[in-house]
């Protein structure tokens, strides 16, 4: 039903489906373009994660392609340096924020931020800027879920399904600034939401900062 | 229809007449006080409360009445006196303890006490009046017109003084000629961006949607703006009746007034002031027997910062999260409840009014080719008529700054001594801040720099809010791009990565330099990272937040340098990086004036009798400087710290305290 619109990336022609972003277009095709905080799911993005800027045609400065919808023509560049330039350094903002320990992480070979860094050539530190770690301590309150909001990069997913999807509004961002984390409703810890442990939040987590259980993890 | 309202407005229009009959130099004696929240600050209240004892006392027939704010802060609590067979004068810094003596001097004594008067109100023969003074003759005053010079909560004042006459010649032509009144006019949003008005009201009347929505922002977040507040407090209805315009020009029958919460008095005002005019049949059903639906509803902000972005305020509006949305879509498309909204500022809903009561070409009339009309600044800092000034759009910084701001107060050292003299020393100009934490610090060579939108954001700054801090010699730069990141880092939303982590990393560059730890590689950090954040961040609050690092170091770089080359901060304000010394020529052996201020004990008596700071003990907390007598002026700062000053060693100390030339001095 949906018609096609031709669309160029890097110079080559893709077929996409019209209404669709431009950074679903790119990954459908197998054109790389990193992302965090998009979600298949989701209809409005939430483009906070800066990652998935691409040049276009005609346009003075990179746009976040998660917020782009295609259009018939459309000429767009994912490995310009001006791209590059503004993708690398949100990812090494973000990774400034992140503590990188992924032998004893939760999500390690399953974590988007090591393939970003694989895929675009980055380093998961860069050593320039100092570190600025928060320091909050882990919830392992839930019987099947863990949470260790150090890791989190405040891409939103989990807000969104435990919110807009599964409607059990156990979750949301709180705080502002550095400060901002994911938390439960009024704090207190998971256990005493009203999560209804569907898993969802785990299931969308780039970086499993919600993790589940298993015995390696947890006592 | 057009006869009905007609007839209705001319109904209210006798009741104005009559009601504000004492307004303008009546049989009887009227009294007004400033109490706004600027002027409750300086003590208007007790004013208020000591001036209406007296009257009784005196048994003076006077009417004492409550107005808004005029905008000269310097002169809170403002009183002014109308006294048959006098002109009206305004009198400034009436305290509680002054005002009984005003009201006998003047109404019982017939001395108009002209010591205490800033002057007639209007021109006459017997008293200066305070237009010949440029804080006053200098501005030009529209939207400040009413402010202060009718009750706020009293809806026939407003109509008495031209109110609603707009919304009456509107309502009898059509709403596409008020989008064209305002198009001809060149009004643009003076919310901060500047956007041209009527563009964003046409792309909302153009929508086919039932529902559509009017926002007025009220959010007023940027530190040392109070002009939204002082508007509101002071001349609400002139905002109620703009947005009844804007809602009938854009086919919206609801709007919102989205008040920062921080402001109790203008929310308590500005719902008076709604209730006033519902009742009046200015808001609810058919309005003037027009036909037209409009209502308001006054909504308490979420007290952050962001919310006063406009797609922030409609998610908090919605009772979600105050964090700005991606746009497009703009709110004009798809605004609260995903309906087309309308969002102004205070200052542009309240000039709808003016416009469309004295006409677009009047508005027009100054300016410059695409800023049309005048501007309110909030005048602060180092300055000495600091306030509200509204001056036509192109003026120069130079004429706000030094002719109606008056210029750099010089610093003024009471006399502490019997008989001593208080000294004054003068000040030179160093920078202007324009706009907020969003804004730029422009130096001296930039004050022929007309204040338009376009101008001021050519030179690195904004218009923003129209906050305007004055800085002089004494202000050191990178501190104040350090106050302003601090600013921005505390209000980040914290939804994207380069204005959550990046401006941090800023911040904390600039704060590595304040404390004499700054690297060599730290300016182009710096200015990398400025350029990343504003090319990157999601909203105005991160695209902007860079602004106060850029334009320091575009127009104050060597004074970055010296903080990180020499470790000198050359305004000698960074704590880290000055020493306190007290001058051995001038100290007196009979004073010990310091000795006894010092919280830490770190001042000693030499063997000569003079004083002498342990550095070691020191916590740099001025009092010394302060507690020296004026006449004798020997506590100094040298920068960098380490740098000791030449003097006569003390015989008995080992004399390593003693010694060596100052790099940079400061008295
Ligand atoms: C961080 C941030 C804070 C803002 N705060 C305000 C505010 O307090 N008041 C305001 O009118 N506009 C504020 N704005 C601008 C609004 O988003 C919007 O442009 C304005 O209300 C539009 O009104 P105007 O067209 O009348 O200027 C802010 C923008 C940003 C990015
Ligand atoms: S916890 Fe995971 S899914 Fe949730 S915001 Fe953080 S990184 Fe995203
Ligand atoms: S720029 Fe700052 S305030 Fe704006 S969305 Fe991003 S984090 Fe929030
Ligand atoms: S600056 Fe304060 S601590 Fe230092 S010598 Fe003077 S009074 Fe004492
Ligand atoms: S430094 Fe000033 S206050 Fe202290 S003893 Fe000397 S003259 Fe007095
Ligand atoms: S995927 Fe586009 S900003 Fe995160
Ligand atoms: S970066 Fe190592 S697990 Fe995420």
């Amino acid at each position: 039903m949906t018609e096609d619109v031709t669309i160029y990336i890097d110079g080559r022609e893709i077929k996409a489906k019209a209404g669709q972003s431009l950074l679903r277009a790119a990954l459908d095709n197998g054109v790389y373009i990193p992302n965090l905080c998009d979600l298949r799911e989701r209809e409005t993005p939430e483009a906070s994660c800066r990652l998935c800027f691409v040049e276009l045609e005609g346009v003075p400065e990179p746009v976040t392609s998660c917020s782009t919808v295609v259009e018939e023509g459309m000429v767009a560049r994912t490995d310009s340096w001006r791209v590059r330039e503004l993708v690398s350094a949100a990812f090494e903002l973000l990774m400034t924020t992140h503590p990188v320990d992924c032998a004893a992480c939760p999500g390690n070979k399953r974590c988007a931020l090591q393939e970003i860094a694989k895929k675009m050539k980055f380093k998961l530190k860069s050593g320039r800027l100092p570190e600025i770690l928060r320091d909050a301590p882990l919830d392992l309150s839930h019987p099947r879920i863990g949470y260790d909001s150090d890791r989190c990069v405040m891409c939103g997913r989990c807000v969104y399904v435990c919110n807009e999807e599964v409607d059990a509004r156990a979750i949301d961002f709180i705080h502002r600034g550095l400060k901002m984390t994911v938390g439960v409703f009024g704090g207190g810890p998971l256990a005493e939401s009203s999560c209804i442990s569907c898993m969802r939040c785990v299931e969308v987590c780039p970086v499993k900062a919600f993790y589940e259980k298993t015995k390696e993890t947890d006592v | 229809m057009t006869d009905t309202i007609s007839d209705i407005f001319e109904t209210l229009k006798e009741k104005a007449a009559s009601e504000s009959a004492g307004l303008k130099g009546g049989a009887e004696v009227l009294i007004t006080v400033g109490t706004a929240t600027c002027g409750r600050s300086a003590g208007a209240l007790e004013t208020l409360a000591a001036i209406k004892a007296a009257v009784k006392e005196n048994s003076i027939n006077a009417r004492v009445m409550e107005v808004g704010c005029h905008g000269h802060c310097y002169a809170e609590p403002l009183v002014s006196i109308s006294k048959p067979g006098w002109p009206e004068i305004y009198y400034g810094n009436i305290t509680e303890g002054l005002a009984p003596f005003l009201i006998k001097n003047f109404l019982v004594n017939e001395d108009p006490a002209l010591e205490w008067a800033l002057g007639a109100v209007e021109e006459n023969e017997i008293v200066p009046s305070v237009y010949y003074s440029p804080r006053f003759g200098g501005e030009l005053r529209r939207l400040l017109a009413r402010c202060g010079r009718i009750d706020p909560e009293n809806i026939f004042h407003y109509i008495a003084e031209d109110g609603y006459s707009g919304l009456v010649k509107i309502l009898k032509a059509s709403p596409v000629a008020a989008i064209d009144e305002i198009k001809k006019s060149g009004l643009r949003g003076l919310g901060g961006a500047g956007f041209p008005t009527w563009r964003k009201w046409s792309a909302v009347e153009a929508s086919a949607a039932e529902k559509k929505f009017v926002i007025c922002n009220a959010d007023e977040g940027d530190p040392g703006a109070f002009m939204d507040r002082t508007l509101i407090e002071s001349d609400p209805f002139a905002l109620i009746e703009g947005m009844t315009i804007a809602g009938y020009a854009v086919g919206a029958k609801k709007g919102f007034i989205y008040v920062r919460n921080e402001y109790p008095l203008a929310v308590e005002r500005i719902s008076s002031a709604v209730a006033s005019a519902r009742r009046e049949g200015l808001l609810g059903t058919d309005i003037l027997g027009s036909g037209l639906d409009f209502d308001i509803e006054v909504v308490q902000g979420a007290g952050a910062f962001v919310c006063g972005e406009e797609t922030a305020l409609i998610n908090s509006l919605e009772g979600r999260r105050g964090t700005p949305r991606l746009r497009p879509p703009f709110p004009a498309e798809r605004g609260y409840k995903g309906c087309p909204t309308l969002v102004n500022n205070v200052k542009t809903l309240s000039y709808v009014s003016w416009i469309m009561a004295r006409g677009a070409e009047e508005f027009a009339s100054v300016g410059t080719k695409d800023s049309k009309g005048t501007v309110v600044f909030a005048l602060a800092g180092k300055i000495r008529n600091p306030g509200l000034v509204e001056v036509p759009m192109g003026t120069t910084l130079r004429d706000v700054i030094f002719e109606i701001g008056g210029g750099i107060p010089p610093v003024i050292k009471p006399s502490q001594l019997p008989g001593e003299k208080p000294v004054m020393k003068a000040r030179a100009f160093k920078a202007v801040q324009i706009g907020g934490p969003s804004g730029g610090c422009l130096p001296e060579s930039l004050l022929d720099t007309p204040v338009d939108f376009d101008s001021l954001r050519e030179a690195g700054a904004i218009m923003g809010s129209g906050g305007m801090v004055v800085m002089d010699e004494d202000n050191c730069m990178v501190a104040a791009a350090e106050y302003f990141l601090d600013f921005t880092v505390k209000e980040s939303c914290g939804k994207c990565v380069f204005c959550r982590v990046g401006v941090k990393h800023m911040l904390d560059i600039l704060s590595r330099i304040t404390r004499g730890e700054g690297a060599e590689e730290d300016l182009a950090t710096l200015e990398e990272l400025a350029d990343k954040v504003k090319r990157g961040s999601l909203c105005n609050l991160g695209k902007t937040a860079p602004n106060p690092v850029l334009t320091t170091l575009r127009y104050f770089r060597n004074e970055y340098e010296s903080h990180i080359e020499e470790k000198v901060c050359p305004a000698c304000e960074c704590e880290k990086l000055i020493a306190y010394y007290i001058d051995l020529e001038k100290c007196r052996r009979a004073c010990d004036a310091c000795v006894g201020s010092c919280p830490t004990e770190a001042i000693y008596t030499r063997s000569d009798r003079l004083k002498a700071i342990d550095q070691e003990k020191c916590v740099k907390c001025h009092s010394c400087l302060e507690a020296c007598p004026a006449s004798y002026d020997a506590v100094f700062l040298v920068s960098p710290a380490n740098a000791i000053p030449e003097q006569k060693p003390d015989k008995k100390s080992d004399g390593a305290r003693d010694g060596g030339g100052p790099e940079k001095r400061k008295e």
